[in-house]
């Protein structure tokens, strides 16, 4: 490259990392244990309320699921759920909150698309990586242990 | 004329005659809020998708800046135009409502830049009277072809900077046609840079060096040293690539943290705005050159400007295949002669 840059490479990315303000990840820590185990908490409360109530542990879990989807997506609807994730980071990413919220924010976005070809085709742009690898990765899971179970 | 490695003499000394500037809410808040000529409360601007209402943006940018001179399309000879968007759309709409002739720019954040100076160099060639020059950039058609969907809750890098929501546009005249003493006497092309940068969220560290380059041959070629300008201001470089463009000079033994101003700082309140590093995008410089540099130069607090739009020539595609970011900088000297 033809430049009057007295500078390598590795010498600039050095500067870079010399220079450049770190995320500051104590703090980052601290807000994704104290939301994420809030919204954690909420499941909780919703799981023992629907149990108190007689509904059997399999139903009263698939009911939290749905709620805490509901809140997710409601959140993101009402524009609360990116300021969330702005501070609490993978504590609101990794909840089902959080996926509700990488399904619903395209799903937003892309409807000037059309139905189709925008709301259809990208709603799960950010969540369809978590889909193929989750399912995969149970699946290859799944089959160990029948293996296992079946040898042992 | 060709003076040095890189840089044209422009013997016609056109004139940047009037400017302006268009800008969202958030821009509206910070610290040069009154220096822009309209801003918008609806981030929509009226319109059903991000794109139209970037596109509604240009538009109403030109529109003023004929009400301003009171000049027509027709009087306009071509006018330049770029913005971030694949196929440079919000231009290519924006301008399909004008009767004049369209030439379509890309080069990223750097595209006012260009466009002042292939105006500059049409004017060399005597062809024209009047180019409007202009450029746009919204954040969230930015950030939705760019980055993450607008309401996906994730934590954005300290080195981030936010698509600045603006248009700028100039109208560049020969002086025997308009004249208020704002000339632009040399431009330099910069050449594309790229020191192995492959962080999306730190475009300013891609573009500084592109920027070092470009200053420090416009002042080789034009044998000025850096104190012949009143200012030299880059475009969106952000505090980080701020940071690093002066310590690129200070190895060469140069202190230019003086002299140096970035839009991407200037325009909003970095403690209070949640924006990182500061603004980006190609209507950064437009709208802060069009509203306050261009305003200090007429008041002539400000007589000798160097003029420097960077860009980072990447795209999300370019960058998820693992590919750097070559950045590049444009540098026009604007002088205030009487």
């Amino acid at each position: 490259m033809n430049t009057n840059l007295n500078v390598s490479n590795s010498e600039y990315d050095e500067l870079i990392s010399k220079k450049a303000q770190k995320s500051p990840i104590a703090k980052n820590i601290f807000f994704a244990f104290v939301i994420g185990g809030l919204i954690c908490m909420l499941g909780q409360f919703i799981l023992n309320q629907m149990l108190n109530l007689g509904v059997d542990q399999e139903k009263a879990a698939t009911i939290t699921s749905i709620s805490l989807i509901f809140i997710g997506a409601f959140l993101t609807s009402i524009n609360l759920y990116s300021r969330i994730g702005r501070v609490a980071g993978a504590g609101s990413t990794i909840p089902i909150t959080g996926f509700s919220n990488s399904v619903v924010a395209p799903a937003i976005e892309f409807k000037s698309e059309g139905y189709i070809l925008g709301l259809g085709a990208n709603m799960f742009k950010v969540a369809g990586p978590v889909l193929v690898f989750g399912i995969t990765s149970s699946a290859i899971l799944g089959l160990i242990y029948y293996i296992f179970n079946f040898i042992f | 004329m060709k003076i040095g490695k890189q840089t044209f003499k422009i013997e016609s000394k056109p004139c940047i005659y009037a400017t302006s500037s268009i800008v969202g809410p958030k821009e509206m808040q910070g610290p040069l809020s009154n220096y822009f000529d309209i801003h918008i409360n609806d981030i929509f601007f009226g319109e059903k998708t991000f794109e139209k209402s970037e596109t509604k943006m240009l538009e109403s940018c030109i529109n003023n800046l004929f009400a301003k001179t009171g000049i027509t399309e027709h009087d306009v000879d071509v006018i330049l135009s770029g913005d971030l968007l694949n196929q440079c759309i919000s231009s290519g709409f924006a301008i399909r409502s004008f009767d004049t002739p369209f030439l379509g720019l890309y080069g990223a954040c750097s595209t006012f830049c260009e466009g002042l100076l292939i105006s500059s160099l049409l004017h060399e060639t005597n062809c024209v009277n009047q180019v409007v020059n202009a450029a746009s950039s919204h954040f969230c058609s930015a950030e939705r072809q760019f980055r993450m969907p607008l309401e996906h809750g994730n934590q954005k890098s300290p080195t981030a900077q936010a698509t600045v929501t603006a248009s700028g546009a100039a109208l560049v005249t020969k002086r025997s046609i308009a004249d208020n003493g704002i000339h632009i006497t040399h431009v330099t092309p910069g050449k594309i840079i790229d020191l192995g940068v492959t962080d999306m969220s730190n475009m300013g560290a891609a573009m500084a060096p592109a920027a070092f380059s470009t200053i420090s041959n416009h002042l080789t070629d034009t044998g000025r040293d850096i104190n012949y300008y009143d200012a030299i201001i880059t475009g969106d470089l952000g505090i980080h690539g701020s940071d690093m463009l002066v310590e690129l000079f200070k190895r060469e033994g140069i202190d230019i943290s003086t002299k140096h101003k970035d839009c991407g700082v200037l325009i909003y309140d970095e403690q209070n705005q949640d924006v990182n590093c500061g603004g980006s995008g190609c209507g950064c410089i437009a709208s802060v050159f069009s509203g306050y540099f261009f305003n200090e130069l007429k008041a002539k607090n400000l007589n000798k400007i160097l003029l420097v739009a960077t860009g980072a020539l990447m795209s999300p595609l370019s960058s998820s295949q693992g590919e750097s970011i070559p950045g590049i900088a444009h540098a026009i000297a604007i002088e205030n002669e009487v």
